[in-house]
């Protein structure tokens, strides 16, 4: 299969361009980041480009290498090799100047589970030498505020049921006014009604100017929230670019049904097409008839479906079924990652 | 979109954002961090809290006090005169109550201190590791090698309060079951309960100074791992590996270095003039101990890749 090479759009560079200096207009630049544990390459080559005030989502299935980016992203891992900028700053070299701007939430929430909710935040806090402790009460409050959480705030952890600890690993992020947030799978464990929150909650920070680097299993929830939007998947970055740049990627695919697949083929060639003919083995319900399914993305501007009939036709095919579809996202990530993704929101 | 020209902006963020054309320097990183010094004590105070609000914490030192108790109890009950065996100072406490604190102490240092000072040391790193706590201290952010100095400063004041706790709990315990009256010294002279007390604190300095290098040993084996069980029983073992040694004469030898050598030393205090020649090499060595062993778990912890 051909993975499409990526086409951010607007201020975004070219994924792989070799980016020397840092881009101002990136909040997160990496080049060529990789990280191999023994043998095994969790990420190998990755080129982020994550623009200032974006909502990335950073797309891929379970163990593809999204949590070990971001932790090399915020220095608690280093690099086997390539160069990391967060905010114009190279990490970890950088990180005194750079994390304090930058809230996280990496690999699920984690509190001492004999603190309260607001024990723990003051605890993280203090660990934070620009947080003035005049405002620590009052900012720990307005953060548990935030996440609805004021009414639990002063339960022990431990009693917190796997949405309250997601939702106070999200108000940890919040401390402080941050310029990036960083968020792993941030409704892992939400209810719908706390996805939605958590939906709500990244589109008001994101109002405000935030730039934020989501990752998720979930196409649903990236499609939802993100503006931008990169695929991850065995550690390397299949694809990055605006959401509407990947819709409108695959947006239109023509299915001929036909008994001479081949010819089909053929014509489809002759006009620019590149048919993937992946069902040269006969589907049961397709067996019936004698057909088989050819397939293309309609990648020619200003080709016409009636057209494609008419030469169809025209070269003797015969054509018993054609269909224009839209290729949805999921079919593109899908087709990208040759893994399905969990849809269900 | 354009995300150029929606430069965040945080309503109060310290870092002014000036738009920076090269884009080399860090935004706003020049700007100095203000109140730095404050903010460094704030972690410290918080470790303090998390440490002794822990149950955990809470338990060890009340098994810590159990010891003069059980001890003053037991040789209340059982006052057939002394039998010539058991511990140092034994046989006076039915004279007089203030022993208690110092046959405590020679009971707890062999084993129960070291016990408690290794759980508390072995869980510095490893258990915020376990917890996943590290990462986001680590992100929030807390320098590697601040962080620990903080918690080694923590696992040395817990060593303070630890040794304090049996002195103290044994001076009220014995004061409570024996009669009390002016100690006399091993060296013969017979002193008031003021000089005395002021030497049960010096005792008590001289222990916890004895527990610094297993400590710092403690915090190293802590960087090794994000299983902070391995961690204590690992510092805990050492501390009874380093005290067989020192008892076999076939290994006199390393006496010197061992880290435990002068664990019992502290009954030169109990001597007047003072003889401070213990105190001297034993702070001395455990200074040594925490300049190795602090050295390693900064250079290890440094460049370790946080994964838990």
């Amino acid at each position: 299969m051909t993975a499409p090479s990526a086409r951010p759009s607007g201020p975004a560079p070219a994924a792989g361009s070799s980016a020397v200096g840092a881009d101002p207009s990136l909040a997160v630049q990496t080049t060529g980041l990789t990280k191999a544990f023994g043998r095994q390459h969790a990420v190998a080559d990755v080129d982020l480009a994550v623009p200032v005030g974006s909502v990335y989502g950073f797309l891929g299935p379970n163990g593809s290498g999204k949590t070990s980016t971001i932790r090399m992203l915020l220095g608690l891992t280093s690099a086997t090799s390539g160069d990391i900028r967060v905010l114009g700053g190279s990490m970890p070299d950088r990180a005194r100047d750079v994390l304090p701007r930058v809230g996280a939430l990496v690999e699920g929430p984690a509190f001492y589970p004999f603190l309260s909710g607001r024990a723990n935040l003051v605890r993280l806090d203090s660990g934070d030498r620009r947080a003035p402790a005049s405002t620590r009460r009052a900012r720990v409050a307005a953060a548990l505020d935030r996440v609805g959480l004021g009414h639990a705030a002063d339960k022990k952890a431990h009693a917190y049921s796997l949405g309250m600890k997601q939702r106070l690993g999200i108000a940890n992020a919040l401390l402080m006014p941050r310029d990036l947030l960083v968020l792993d799978e941030p409704s892992n464990g939400l209810d719908p009604q706390g996805t939605r929150e958590v939906r709500s909650l990244v589109r008001s920070l994101a109002d405000d100017g935030t730039t934020i680097f989501v990752s998720s299993h979930l196409l649903a929830e990236v499609e939802q929230m993100c503006t931008h939007i990169g695929v991850m998947s065995a550690g390397r970055l299949l694809t990055q670019g605006t959401l509407d740049d990947l819709r409108a990627f695959g947006a239109h695919r023509v299915r001929v049904l036909t008994p001479d697949p081949d010819a089909a083929h053929d014509v489809l060639v002759r006009l620019g097409l590149r048919p993937e003919a992946r069902d040269r083995h006969l589907q049961p319900p397709e067996t019936a008839t004698g057909s088989a399914r050819v397939e293309a993305e309609l990648i020619v501007e200003g080709l016409s479906p009636e057209a494609i009939v008419a030469a169809l036709v025209a070269h003797d095919v015969r054509v018993r079924g054609f269909e224009v579809a839209g290729a949805s996202l999921e079919d593109r990530f899908v087709d990208l990652t040759g893994e399905g993704f969990d849809v269900a929101g | 979109m354009s995300p150029a020209d929606r430069f965040p902006s945080a309503p109060d963020g310290p870092a002014p954002k000036s738009a920076d054309p090269g884009g080399t320097a860090v935004v706003g990183a020049s700007a100095a961090a203000p109140d730095r010094r404050g903010s460094g004590i704030a972690l410290l105070g918080s470790e303090v809290v998390v440490l002794f609000r822990r149950v955990r914490t809470i338990a060890l030192l009340a098994a810590l006090a159990l010891i003069p108790i059980l001890l003053a109890v037991a040789v209340r009950v059982t006052t057939g005169g002394d039998s010539g065996r058991g511990p140092a100072f034994l046989g006076d406490i039915t004279q007089n109550g203030l022993f208690v604190s110092l046959t405590a102490l020679t009971v707890a240092i062999p084993l129960f201190l070291p016990l408690t000072v290794g759980v508390v040391a072995g869980d510095t790193i490893a258990g915020e590791a376990s917890l996943g706590t590290l990462r986001y201290l680590l992100v929030s952010p807390v320098g590697r090698v601040r962080l620990l100095l903080v918690k080694y400063a923590g696992a040395a004041l817990f060593c303070l309060v630890g040794t304090l706790t049996v002195v103290v709990v044994g001076a009220i315990a014995g004061a409570a079951l024996f009669p009390v009256g002016p100690v006399t010294l091993l060296s013969g002279q017979t002193i008031g309960f003021g000089d005395y007390a002021g030497r049960l604190l010096l005792m008590a300095l001289y222990v916890t100074v004895s527990l610094l290098g297993l400590s710092a040993i403690g915090l190293f084996v802590s960087t090794l791992t994000s299983v902070p069980v391995g961690a204590m029983a690992a510092t805990i073992v050492l501390s009874t590996v380093a005290q067989i040694v020192d008892a076999l004469p076939q290994l006199d030898v390393l006496d010197p270095w061992l880290f435990t050598h002068y664990w019992l030393g502290f009954a030169d205090l109990m001597r007047d003039p003072v003889s401070w020649s213990a105190f001297g090499d034993n702070a001395l060595l455990q200074a040594g101990y925490v300049l190795v062993f602090g050295a390693l778990a900064i250079g290890r912890f440094t460049t370790k890749d946080v994964l838990s």
